[in-house]
């Protein structure tokens, strides 16, 4: 990872698709799923720490008020009408992003676990780590402030490291839902290449194969309060699924996509 | 050697089976496209079944000892055939129905806040939704 900043004239020869991040149309985007009662305070965190991004909510069929809360909040609100799944509620927010001409697409969990002030940070990161997504990773800095379960943790630490082996950068959080990226990552994501039940190491290692540039932020973590939307799936198969996700991946031809 | 009995099941089996087919298919129950593999199912069984030279030689080839194992062993590879068949159409089916339940969300957001999305007109979302492959 470049630890220094490149300078901006530079930058932009380095990298096609540098453009100041600072006055980009942003959009953050919240997949949440029985968030009553959260959702509204994380729509209002990221309205405070970025009063010009614009807030999307995609409210995957909640059986509670979860997409009330949001329009109360002043987010633009979009309710699939049958649940569909993280990728899927993701999926949804980045065609709304593309389509409505946003320069820059976050992405943060509906739960509250997520600070919502690292998205500057984020967004800083974006632009000079010549970078077309940045991820906040829990395990960065090493202070043990994240404690996942054995289980979960053994799940990210393999991942992890298979993510680590194959893209030959270190990846320290595959898991994790709080992401920036550009909207030429977000076009991509709009393509079939999604896995629109759990996205996770696979698409990072997708993106390393396509030739789009990952970087890890360290971020810090509240508690998460409940079921995360996150943690919806059975880890057996979490892992067989992974694995396999993974090994195809390696095995299709790594050309970039044109998805213009 | 198969039994004139198992010889005789079979035949009236797989028979049984093409006539149940066609006769879904005129009810329109089922689909043609769906009804191909079936079709295939049933006349291989018949013939197997039927044709006793054929059933010898491939005993002989898939190294099988008894005849009427190898009649099993085509029916059960055809069956499950269908069965992948049918997990790969259903995956294809989950596709679709995700693709289409974002754009209904997508659709009824656009209408309940039109000015806040820049007042995209509904012509223009399905566009480009066509343009990413949607009705793939």
């Amino acid at each position: 990872m470049p630890s220094a900043a490149p300078v901006a004239p530079l930058s932009i020869i380095r990298n096609p698709y540098a453009r100041p991040v600072t006055n980009a149309k942003l959009l953050v985007i919240l997949p949440a799923y029985n968030e009553q009662g959260r959702v509204g305070r994380v729509v209002a965190d990221v309205k405070e720490t970025l009063p010009d991004a614009e807030v999307l909510v995609i409210d995957d069929a909640s059986a509670d008020a979860t997409a009330k809360e949001a329009i109360e909040a002043g987010a633009i609100t979009v309710s699939l009408p049958v649940n569909s799944g993280y990728g899927a509620a993701l999926q949804t927010g980045y065609k709304y992003g593309t389509r409505n001409g946003f320069d820059v697409i976050g992405q943060i969990d509906a739960d509250g676990q997520h600070k919502a002030e690292y998205l500057t940070t984020m967004l800083h990161a974006l632009e000079e780590q010549d970078a077309d997504v940045i991820i906040g990773s829990r395990f960065l800095d090493r202070d043990g402030h994240y404690q996942p379960s054995l289980a979960r943790a053994m799940g990210i630490g393999l991942f992890g490291r298979i993510a680590s082996l194959v893209t030959r950068q270190h990846i320290s959080d595959p898991t994790s839902g709080f992401q920036l990226m550009r909207a030429d990552v977000a076009r991509f994501f709009c393509t079939e290449v999604y896995p629109t039940d759990y996205p996770d190491a696979d698409i990072l290692i997708l993106l390393h194969r396509t030739g789009y540039r990952v970087r890890e932020v360290p971020v810090q973590m509240r508690p998460s309060p409940g079921q995360s939307m996150h943690s919806g799936h059975r880890s057996a198969y979490y892992v067989y699924k992974m694995l396999l996700s993974i090994f195809v991946t390696l095995l299709r031809p790594r050309a970039r996509t044109d998805t213009s | 050697m198969i039994t004139t009995n198992l010889r005789i099941v079979a035949i009236v089996g797989s028979v049984a089976l093409l006539l149940f087919i066609i006769e879904l298919v005129r009810r329109r129950r089922l689909k043609e496209e769906y009804s191909v593999l079936w079709v295939t199912l049933a006349l291989v069984l018949c013939l197997l079944a039927a044709w006793g030279g054929l059933l010898s030689s491939l005993t002989h080839a898939i190294g099988a000892v008894s005849q009427a194992s190898t009649l099993y062993f085509f029916g059960l590879t055809l069956a499950l055939f269908l069965l992948l068949h049918f997990s790969v159409r259903v995956s294809d089916l989950e596709r679709r129905v995700v693709s289409m339940t974002q754009e209904i969300a997508l659709l009824g957001a656009s209408n309940r806040n039109g000015a806040a999305n820049g007042g995209q007109p509904v012509s223009e979302i399905v566009r480009s939704a066509e343009e990413e492959g949607v009705a793939r």
